[in-house]
């Protein structure tokens, strides 16, 4: 009998070889010596993760209690490389474009790098493969306990040695899958050690396969007659279940956390999976050859009620073959670790980075920036989640109790697993699938599958007896097992069926009615068309980059000095002579760095990328760079239009500057016109009485001349001051209007009269008085003022010998129009244009006025809504008054 | 000694002002009212003293300084400038133009005898 000691040593030498295999790959990996570890063989062994312990004890129980319905497991993946290759090497190549991490990256990435889809994702995995890594640790225990029961004399606990068997697995999958932050996400131990295992399983399984064969049944001839003679042998083809298991494991194969790490992830070259595509069927092929043939003589030979899922360990037990049983057993020690190794990577890594990351990140609260602070908390992140998922297969192990409830639990993990499914094949296909699309169909698939398969699974601590048998509050038709009132359907089938169907339903009607963002459609395409348009990933690797190119292009846009300084220091730091450096890796990155903040991160890529030729630019970059170029055309536009703003802006303030400079100019020459016509009758007036006060023995006359120029000027100041004040009442418009109706003829009989009163005049005034009879409503006081002042104007101006003044009246369009010709030299044809301006006195004319008067007669037209202009060549002086007679007055 | 003056001014009043003055004081008055020929009419008279209205019909009595001060024959003639316009400007540019004396109107009957005598002598002595 072998003793427990042996197999727990022999165990633990097993897995110190896997150490030193999985490290000395690692050392190999990094001195770049690792072409035989990134072979299609190692590939494709590595790919055998799929087959856990669950297919390798279990595939021999399953035939043993269903017959042939065990292949299914095996067709599903059979299918999928065989007849869906190139869906896969689509996988891979995004996968690889993209960085892809994870399953759980790949659709947040697919769905606008939607972290909820990915905290979705990643919570789906957990809960599905959490009861997977608890059937692994039970299937370890169990085959201990079996040796154990051989051994009597062991001391056997079977709570520590899982508890070890776990702490185990957690240690050297933190060992071997968080060595370092690979950019990559590339664990060449890990998958070294796996196909090892890989090996290690297919060997002992071929051998106990021979053994019972020809060891133990005589040949193939005598064991197809065993075949023959068993249950087994009769085909029971369930049709519905085959269909529904073959789907589930083929979903399961791509969609698998495990599966994604090894096939997509861990993929050196896309070419392996053309070997993968005929090599894995074969080993599955092989592993399933001599399933049936143990399960027939385990059944024959083994006392009723022995567990069938041992038969690989109990048939070899029974016979005394211990060697073999302890080979049995490491082969399913191999497929146990191996699986539970790259799953608990796998999650791990999705926990950190879609869910552990983003919590510390924003409990930080400051945008962390990439350092080595970072990567030491991801790799702590990815350490403590492993630690934790293993934790949780180990408690979900305990708390489940162990036993049957396990067995069952492999196929229903593949249900919820391949709910990512229709997300996924989606995302690859269909450029029309959405964000909220995915998240729906995933959610609703998820509650599905866990209401009609996962909590009934669990037993009735969870779903009580009465929801089992009447549905949810009562409800007949939410049965878990005959949802919507169909029934007598397997379990597995009904809840794929529903799942699968709805989620499927759900995710392409809502991506139908919602609207993807523009991240979305961008990834969109990326996935969808990645054949025609993957750029490899990012990163210069260009050795035959033209420094010479670089450097005209950096001139262009950092400027000759800038960019030559760059170079220059550049060179220096490499080492080389001259002032261009070799265009390594670090340099193009720095270069892109710096012109990126020039002229925007894609385009100095997509530059870059250009002229070094070793990565064409890709519809990403060009995107990219449109968009860039879009927000700088905003940008300048909105510039421009400021700047227009603030042009107009400035015109207006100088032309309402140049408007208050020429009023300052006409209020300075105002105040000096005022001041020189105030002080000059002043200085009259004060030369003359100091002239009184001061001489002596002036003669009367002389005295009264002086006091009459006195009076004179004093008069002046006076009329002056009426002028000014009058003109500033007309022009600041308060004056009040005394509208009043009158007739024409009164008002120049009473302007004639008072404008020649007092003056010994020769002028004659002639008029028409029969067309003067013009009814008026006017200001009559203030339309006096005006014709007062053109006749004393023509009284004073006239030069005639013998002045003469006609006054001619005519009313046509309501309007009187008189004018007022004297018979004199007129204005002068220079002068007419600026004497209704103030102060403008003709030359030589020095009789008095201030030269306010026609600026007054102005004013008051304007005010009673007409004009007075002067008529050239009429001779003489000649103004036109223009006055409406029906009282149209301006305000 | 001649003690002539030529008085250029347009206002009727201030001319028969000064002119009474000034004669009362013993000069002789000569008077002209228009600024445009009175650059002529100043080489015509030759007088010993010119007093100047700035602001005068057909040229400004600054224009008319000008003249003066680059003709040879009138370069040093004392100029007593007379103006009604309050501003500081032009007292400036009269300076600047080589007036002899710059007066404000209204001014004392006293100031404008000091100031003619006071050129006169300083004329005389040079």
């Amino acid at each position: 009998m072998a003793s427990l000691n042996l197999l727990v040593l022999v165990c633990m030498g097993y897995v110190v070889l896997l150490f030193l295999v999985a490290f000395a790959a690692d050392r190999l990996a990094a001195r770049g010596r690792s072409t035989w570890l990134r072979s299609p063989l190692i590939y494709t062994l590595s790919l055998s993760i799929y087959c856990t312990a669950w297919t390798f004890y279990g595939a021999v129980g399953y035939a043993a209690r269903s017959g042939l319905e065990f292949v299914t497991i095996y067709l599903g993946p059979t299918l999928v490389m065989v007849g869906w290759w190139w869906g896969l090497r689509k996988l891979v190549r995004i996968g690889r474009s993209q960085r892809v991490t994870s399953v759980a990256d790949l659709i947040s990435s697919r769905y606008g790098k939607s972290n909820t889809l990915a905290i979705c994702v990643t919570l789906l995995a957990v809960v599905g493969v959490t009861p997977y890594i608890a059937l692994q640790l039970q299937s370890i225990t169990l085959s201990f306990a079996t040796f154990s029961e051989a051994d009597p004399t062991a001391a056997y606990s079977e709570g520590s040695s899982v508890l070890l068997v776990a702490a185990g697995l957690a240690v050297f999958a933190i060992l071997f899958g968080t060595r370092n932050l690979d950019v990559n996400e590339r664990h060449h131990g890990v998958v070294t050690a796996v196909a090892l295992e890989a090996v290690v399983k297919l060997f002992a399984l071929l051998a106990v396969g021979i053994y019972v064969v020809w060891g133990l049944s005589g040949g193939v001839g005598p064991m197809m007659q065993r075949i023959d003679a068993s249950s087994i042998g009769t085909w029971q083809v369930h049709s519905g279940r085959w269909a529904a298991i073959t789907f589930l494991s083929a979903a399961a194969f791509v969609c698998l956390p495990r599966m994604f790490q090894v096939m997509v992830v861990e993929n050196d070259d896309e070419r392996h999976l053309r070997t993968a595509a005929w090599a894995f069927p074969l080993y599955m092929l092989l592993m399933s050859l001599f399933v049936v043939p143990i399960a027939v003589v385990g059944l024959d030979i083994m006392p009723p009620g022995e567990n069938p899922d041992l038969f690989v360990l109990t048939v070899p037990l029974s016979q005394g073959r211990e060697g073999l049983a302890m080979l049995s057993f490491l082969g399913g020690f191999s497929s146990a670790t191996s699986m539970v190794i790259v799953a608990a990577m796998a999650l791990s890594t999705m926990v950190s980075n879609h869910i552990v990351m983003p919590i510390w990140l924003s409990a930080r609260g400051d945008g962390a920036s990439v350092s080595g602070d970072v990567r030491s908390v991801v790799l702590l992140a990815r350490r403590i989640s492993i630690a934790g998922i293993l934790a949780l297969g180990y408690f979900y192990y305990r708390l489940s109790g162990g036993g049957s409830a396990l067995a069952a639990i492999g196929l229903i993990a593949f249900a919820g697993i391949a709910q990512i499914l229709p997300a996924l094949i989606g995302g690859l296909f269909w450029r029309g699938a959405t964000r909220t699309g995915a998240l729906v169909g995933l959610l609703v698939g998820f509650a599905l599958w866990a209401y009609t398969l996962l909590l009934p699974a669990l037993g009735s601590g969870l779903l009580s007896q009465s929801v089992l048998q009447d549905g949810l509050f009562g409800l007949h038709w939410l049965r878990p097992y005959a949802l919507f009132g169909i029934s007598g359907l397997d379990p597995i089938v009904h809840s794929v069926m529903w799942s699968m169907t709805l989620n499927a339903a759900t995710f392409c009607a809502v991506s139908l009615a919602s609207f993807p963002s523009p991240l979305e459609r961008l990834q969109g395409a990326q996935f969808v068309n990645v054949f025609e348009h993957s750029a490899g990933p990012r990163g210069w690797t260009g050795s035959v980059a033209q420094s010479e190119d670089l450097m005209i292009m950096s001139q262009r846009i950092l400027g000759a000095g800038q960019a030559q300084d760059l170079f220059q220091r550049e060179a220096e730091a490499q080492g080389v002579r001259g002032h261009l450096p070799e265009p390594t890796p670090a340099f193009l990155e720095m270069l892109e760095r710096e012109l990126a903040g020039s002229v925007g991160a894609a385009t100095a890529h997509a530059m870059i990328g250009q002229i070094v030729g070793g990565s064409s630019v890709s519809v990403e970059d060009l995107l990219a760079v449109a968009d860039e170029s879009a927000q700088m055309l905003e940008y300048s536009s909105q510039l421009e239009v400021k700047s227009v703003e603030l042009s107009r802006t400035a015109r207006k303030l100088r032309e309402a500057n140049e408007k208050l400079t020429q009023l300052s100019v006409q209020k300075d020459a105002f105040l000096s016109q005022v001041s020189h016509e105030l002080r000059t009758p002043m200085t009259s007036i004060r030369a003359f009485s100091e002239i009184l006060r001061d001489a002596d023995g002036l003669e009367p006359a002389e005295q009264t001349r002086c006091a009459t120029i006195i009076h004179d000027e004093a008069l002046r100041l006076t009329r002056l001051l009426n002028d000014l004040l009058d003109l500033s009442v007309l022009e600041s418009g308060q004056v009040s209007l005394n509208m009043r109706y009158g007739l024409l003829s009164d008002v120049l009989d009473h302007a004639e009269a008072a404008a020649l009163a007092g003056a010994d005049s020769p002028l004659t005034v002639q008029r028409h008085r029969a067309g003067e009879a013009v009814q008026l409503q006017s200001d009559l006081d203030r339309l006096a003022q005006v014709f007062i002042n053109l006749i004393a104007n023509a009284q004073k101006y006239c030069n005639a010998d013998q002045p003469e003044l006609r006054i001619t009246v005519q009313v046509t369009d309501g309007n009187a129009v008189i004018d007022f010709i004297d018979n004199g030299r007129g204005i002068p044809v220079e002068a007419q244009a600026t004497i209704f301006d103030k102060f403008v006195r003709l030359r030589g004319e020095k009789v008095g006025g201030a030269g306010l008067g026609l600026a007054i007669c102005r004013e008051i037209m304007q005010r009673l809504g007409g004009n007075v202009t002067y008529l050239a060549d009429r001779g003489g002086g000649a103004f036109r008054v223009v006055l409406p007679v029906a009282g149209r007055v301006a305000a | 000694m001649d003690r002539h003056v030529l008085l250029i001014e347009d206002e009727p009043n201030i001319i028969e002002a000064i002119r009474f003055l000034l004669t009362r004081d013993g000069w002789s008055v000569d008077t002209h009212s228009d600024g445009a020929d009175a650059v002529e009419a100043i080489r015509d008279a030759g007088p010993d003293l010119v007093i100047l209205d700035l602001m005068l019909p057909g040229k400004s009595g600054l224009e008319i300084l000008r003249d003066l001060r680059a003709l040879p024959e009138t370069e040093k003639l004392p100029v007593l400038m007379l103006t009604a316009r309050g501003q500081s400007r032009d007292r400036e540019m009269a300076e600047r133009a080589g007036v002899s004396r710059f007066m404000t109107k209204p001014f004392s009957n006293a100031e404008v005898l000091t100031a003619v005598r006071d050129l006169l002598a300083q004329a005389s002595q040079s």
